[in-house]
């Protein structure tokens, strides 16, 4: 569905994304994992067309990415971005309900058939109760679910997460991560995340892929590519991956 | 979108146009004011009304409504509460373009006052850029930059202009009066060459609430929501000079409106562009007739400029909402 190819983006003159190539199909969750500053942020950017490439291509049945319109773009693919500094002044609702944008009129008006999609991604984060709450008030969990509700608005086949669940309680994390694993499994969305956490990123991903200083060091299914050796190696620290007790997959622990 | 709020200021707008037609050197009752609007009343009060009080007002309410509406506008593309048209340069930079323009011997005709608002105009882009960049770190414009940027460049352009005025004579020395923001260069005229600019610039911002709503989540989100954002930011930047510079080449400098009209609608009836710029645009024209009958009332029979009202009333306001955003505020 997403297919990303020999994908090269230069900050100025350093080369921040070397030769990136990966796919990502319809009902599967990919992982991005790797250390700070090995470009997971943007290679998500880059797709996601905030920052140009400076080679390669983005292609979705075909399309390739730099021929569509934003809004053309908008109705492909759906970014949940870290919950940092949202406007508090807008409720929940509003915010959702700019998700339509790639559907509405120049004047932004949503109908009443996109009211009901926004009060559907509501309910599907469980978020429905607050809807008229500011998004200043909310917490950083609440925050992630509008943000996550605003993309499902989107109605795109593919969903792109940015560490959804960094600053999040540990409760909070596991449920965004299982409904993004739902929105997988069960409505066949193509879904890339860049997760910090390496064994939220075994226990949810069907496949994880690892970035380091900007090239895919190893692309495969959880036991493949979280062995001692490749992350060692990309953290610069020695790790023990042992069995994890229930699933059977990996559990990575420093030592 | 609720009707409630538009009704509200709409009622308070038809208020405050009654009482700025009613108040003055003469006062005309209610009942006068009737019957000289349907060309029926005595001679005096048809004079005061359709040759000094009607042109005023309209002026006024323009004015207001410019600088309301590019408040809110500048408020929304520099996502910083602190932006207003005088605050941040675009006034005195607009200013400095209108004095430039007086200063050239132009034909005293329709066109030449039309090369007025032309000059602003140019002058309040530049300086929109001017001060953008200056105060811009990576892709945020902080607020400390925004306001010292602003000020820095405010007094350069108002030194300039002083400069420009002293050295003249006659004609552009009464600008000075004129700059200080009263809306003595009354009349129909100054109206007329107004309002096309007003029309394309806050036409185009009452246009542009959805993607002053998508902007506030930062440009990344807005593109990836499916904005372009330097079309959308571009085009806006130029509406709001548009609006600003109009108001500036008719009006003189007034300050804080743009500040505190957009704050207090969006206080009361919450941060959705779509409504909050033409709630502002109607409480910028509110804001600025009432503090016109006041410059006119407060030192009877002598009037005082309606820059200095505006800055009485905003600038503690302004230290009201610094402080605000400072505890992280509710903007």
């Amino acid at each position: 569905m997403l297919r990303i190819e020999n994908l090269c983006v230069d900050y100025g003159l350093r080369r921040v994304l070397h030769d990136v190539s990966l796919n990502v199909q319809s009902g599967e969750v990919v992982a991005l994992i790797g250390p700070n500053g090995a470009g997971k942020s943007t290679l998500i950017r880059t797709v996601s067309g905030v920052v140009p490439a400076r080679s390669g291509h983005v292609h979705t049945n075909g399309d390739d990415f730099r021929s569509l319109t934003h809004i053309q773009r908008a109705r492909y693919l759906a970014v949940v971005p870290q919950a940092v500094s949202l406007p508090p002044a807008f409720t929940v609702w509003e915010t959702v309900l700019l998700g339509r944008t790639p559907y509405l009129g120049f004047l932004g008006q949503p109908s009443q058939a996109d009211e009901d999609l926004a009060r559907r991604a509501l309910e599907r984060v469980h978020a429905l109760e607050f809807a008229e709450r500011r998004v200043g008030e909310l917490s950083g969990g609440e925050a992630q679910r509008v943000l996550l509700a605003r993309a499902l608005c989107q109605s795109t086949p593919i969903l792109l997460l940015d560490e959804p669940t960094a600053h999040l309680d540990l409760q909070y994390q596991v449920s965004l991560l299982q409904l993004v694993y739902e929105l997988a499994h069960h409505d066949h969305l193509a879904v890339l995340v860049a997760l910090h956490d390496l064994n939220l990123a075994a226990h949810y991903a069907d496949r994880v892929a690892l970035l380091v200083g900007g090239r895919i060091k190893a692309i495969g299914a959880p036991r493949e590519v979280l062995t001692s050796e490749l992350i060692s190696d990309a953290y610069c620290l020695p790790v023990q991956v042992v069995e994890h007790p229930l699933s059977g997959g990996p559990l990575v622990l420093p030592g | 979108m609720k009707p409630t709020p538009f009704f509200l200021v709409l009622l308070a707008l038809g208020l405050a146009l009654i009482l700025s037609l009613a108040i003055g050197s003469v006062f005309l009752s209610p009942v006068e004011l009737w019957d000289a609007l349907r060309g029926q009343g005595i001679q005096t009060a048809m004079q005061i009304l359709w040759d000094i009080r009607l042109p005023r007002t309209v002026l006024v309410a323009l004015t207001g409504a410019a600088l309301g509406g590019s408040g809110a506008a500048y408020q929304g593309l520099f996502r910083n509460p602190l932006a207003d048209p005088f605050l941040i340069g675009v006034a005195s930079g607009a200013g400095l373009g209108a004095v430039i323009a007086m200063s050239v011997k132009w034909p005293y005709s329709f066109w030449g006052l039309m090369a007025i608002p032309m000059a602003a105009f140019v002058a309040a882009l530049l300086t929109v850029f001017i001060v953008y960049f200056l105060a811009r770190v990576g892709q945020t414009v902080p607020t400390t930059n925004l306001i010292l940027a602003g000020v820095a460049f405010s007094s350069f352009a108002t030194s300039l202009t002083s400069f420009l005025m002293l050295r003249s004579t006659g004609e552009v020395r009464r600008a000075l009066g004129w700059l200080l923001g009263g809306a003595s260069q009354s009349g129909w005229t100054a109206i007329i060459a107004m309002t096309p600019y007003l029309i394309i610039g806050l036409g185009i911002l009452t246009l542009s609430g959805h993607a002053l709503n998508l902007l506030q989540f930062g440009d990344d989100q807005a593109q990836q929501l499916g904005l372009n954002v330097g079309r959308a930011k571009t085009v806006m930047l130029i509406a709001a000079s548009l609006a600003t510079a109009a108001a500036v080449a008719f009006s003189g400098i007034i300050g804080f409106i743009g500040l505190i009209v957009p704050h207090v609608m969006r206080l009361w009836f919450g941060a959705d562009y779509r409504r909050l710029l033409p709630l502002s645009i109607i409480g910028g024209a509110i804001a600025l007739l009432v503090s016109d009958v006041i410059a006119r009332v407060v030192l009877a029979p002598q009037e005082i400029p309606v820059g200095i009202v505006t800055a009485l009333a905003g600038a503690p306001f302004f230290l009201w909402v610094l402080r605000r955003t400072k505890n992280q505020g509710f903007w």
